[in-house]
């Protein structure tokens, strides 16, 4: 077994998040890209989903306890902790939504086996 | 929508201690990935069926008069056609979607999960590693049903990233139907033992290829005066799945990590019951027949050896064989297949089985219902159902007169 590292960097953690697993990747649709596309539109559509249910959860805390007045979101001031803090949310979200491109960069950087010769070995 | 069509949500599953933790947003994006799963499953899917009778059929008879006499044929017919193009490509990206999702949120907490897995693992004799163990070929080839570093990789010292991931990932492509620790497969065959064979009680069992556990520690509760030897090549996972195990309390569950390829650390009928579940389609024609000599070496006269699998596809329609086919090509599974079109019956007898001994039966595990509902699908989800196809054995007990007797 080969040396590992004792702990992995933030950026590691985000890369290895979104790796590709070995074996070469199918693609179904006749061009590649609109499939590239298509994966980038569903990160997005689930993105926009948890944004909705978290939006719909603080609006049930908020009027709950009654602790905001309606148009105070619209006029708030982030920090600069707080614009720092979001900066590296954005890089990771931006990872999520591109991992399909990272795989297919992955993919042609590697040497990935194809299914029907890993099947031939497998049943030699 | 009425609540009856609700989902149960991925924050209903058990959190045991080295279970990786979820915000807010985590849970959403788990159970949106859930819902889309169910989406494609139960309203796209249907529609690939369609395609196939109204569009790719038809095609195929024209141009070979005759119906297509294999998956194969249909298959490679399929692959031409827009519908069935798009629901593959959704269908791989929300595994991709999955396995990001999952590892995102261990990576996150990774740090953690490992100091409590370090505490559970510090020289307790219910986890036996071994270096000298390689990958074999048939896990290590390609990365298993798409999950980057399959079972096995360690990113870094003492890593159990893959195995925890794994762990949190199972819920999103069965929605929950595999109970709250994802142990429906354990469940099922501790529920039929229960039912059909409340007198057997065996003292030692042996579960092949346990990567986490999950599937084991059903037969250890089930079972408390029994000792369970729980076998992996993985370290990772068999790390993870004894501070799993421990958390949850069982104390007669050993985790090793061999290959059952070479279990000669084990004496001839030292195990009462031999149990796989979902681990035959992940071998090879080379690895399978020295496993089975193996089990038949290890399993007492009168013990039973019991394989959870999905159904052999002998004798099924060709366009079912298709699609169940679909995990071999396009999800990583490349012996998928090849396994199910095996007469396993005939391999059993080869490597020194009694045929007379064998008896299939299906094995259904119990979820809550109160906590997950009932089952949305009818039957079967290809692969991804809390039914399972049960391929078993009592050595030496002719069993198939007492299974019809039971």
């Amino acid at each position: 077994m080969s040396e590992l590292k004792k702990q992995l960097s933030d950026a590691e953690k985000v890369n290895l998040a979104g790796t590709k697993a070995k074996g070469q990747r199918p693609y179904f649709l006749a061009d590649k890209q609109t499939e590239q596309a298509l994966s980038v539109a569903m990160t997005l559509a689930m993105e926009l989903s948890v944004t909705k249910e978290r939006l719909a959860s603080l609006e049930c805390i908020l009027v709950d306890k009654g602790l905001i007045a309606e148009d105070e979101l619209d006029h708030y001031q982030p920090s600069k902790e707080e614009v720092a803090k979001r900066s590296l949310e954005t890089q990771a979200y931006l990872a999520r939504v591109l991992r399909i491109m990272q795989q297919d960069k992955e993919e042609l950087e590697g040497n990935d086996p194809d299914m029907q010769s890993v099947q031939d070995e497998l049943t030699k | 929508m009425s609540n009856s069509s609700a989902l149960p949500s991925w924050d209903v599953l058990t959190k045991h201690h080295v279970f990786p933790v979820a915000s807010h947003d985590e849970v959403a994006r788990l159970n949106f990935l859930t819902h889309l799963n169910v989406h494609l499953s139960s309203q796209i899917l249907p529609g690939v069926k369609t395609a196939y009778e109204k569009q790719v059929k038809p095609e195929i008879i024209a141009q070979t008069g005759k119906e297509p006499s294999s998956r194969h044929v249909i298959r490679e017919h399929m692959l031409e056609n827009g519908y069935f193009q798009m629901w593959s490509a959704l269908r791989r990206n929300t595994m991709e979607m999955r396995h990001q999702a999952a590892r995102a949120q261990v990576l996150g907490q990774i740090e953690n999960i490992v100091d409590k897995v370090n505490q559970a693992c510090d020289n307790d004799t219910n986890l036996q590693l071994d270096n000298a163990v390689t990958i074999p070929p048939n896990v290590g080839s390609v990365d298993i049903h798409c999950q980057p570093g399959c079972y096995y990789q360690e990113y870094f010292e003492n890593d159990v990233t893959v195995a925890a991931s794994y762990d949190l990932g199972l819920f999103v492509t069965t929605a929950g139907l595999l109970g709250a620790l994802s142990d429906g497969g354990g469940q099922g065959i501790a529920n039929w033992l229960k039912t059909q064979h409340p007198d057997f009680s065996p003292k030692r069992i042996l579960d092949l290829g346990c990567t986490v556990g999950h599937n084991a520690l059903p037969l250890a509760e089930h079972f408390p005066n029994a000792q369970v030897i729980a076998v992996d090549v993985a370290r990772p996972s068999l790390r993870y799945a004894h501070a799993r195990a421990k958390s949850l309390g069982l104390t007669n569950i050993q985790f090793v990590q061999a290959n059952a390829e070479d279990l000669s650390q084990y004496t001839d009928g030292s195990f009462d019951l031999i149990t796989t579940s979902m681990f035959l389609h992940e071998l090879s024609h080379q690895s399978m027949p020295k496993i089975l000599k193996n089990i038949n070496r290890l399993l007492a006269d009168g013990g039973l050896n019991l394989h959870l699998e999905q159904p052999q596809y002998a004798g099924m329609d060709v366009y079912q064989q298709f699609i169940r086919d679909w995990d071999t090509y396009f999800n990583n599974e490349p012996y998928w297949g090849p396994m199910h079109e095996l007469d396993l019956k005939q391999v059993f007898a080869d490597c020194g089985f009694d045929p007379k001994d064998m008896f299939d039966v299906g094995v259904v595990s119990k979820v809550d219902e109160k906590i997950f509902g009932k089952p949305k699908t009818d039957g079967e989800d290809y692969g991804r159902s809390p039914v399972w196809n049960a391929l078993g054995l009592w050595k030496g007990k002719n069993a198939k007169l007492s299974e019809n007797a039971a």
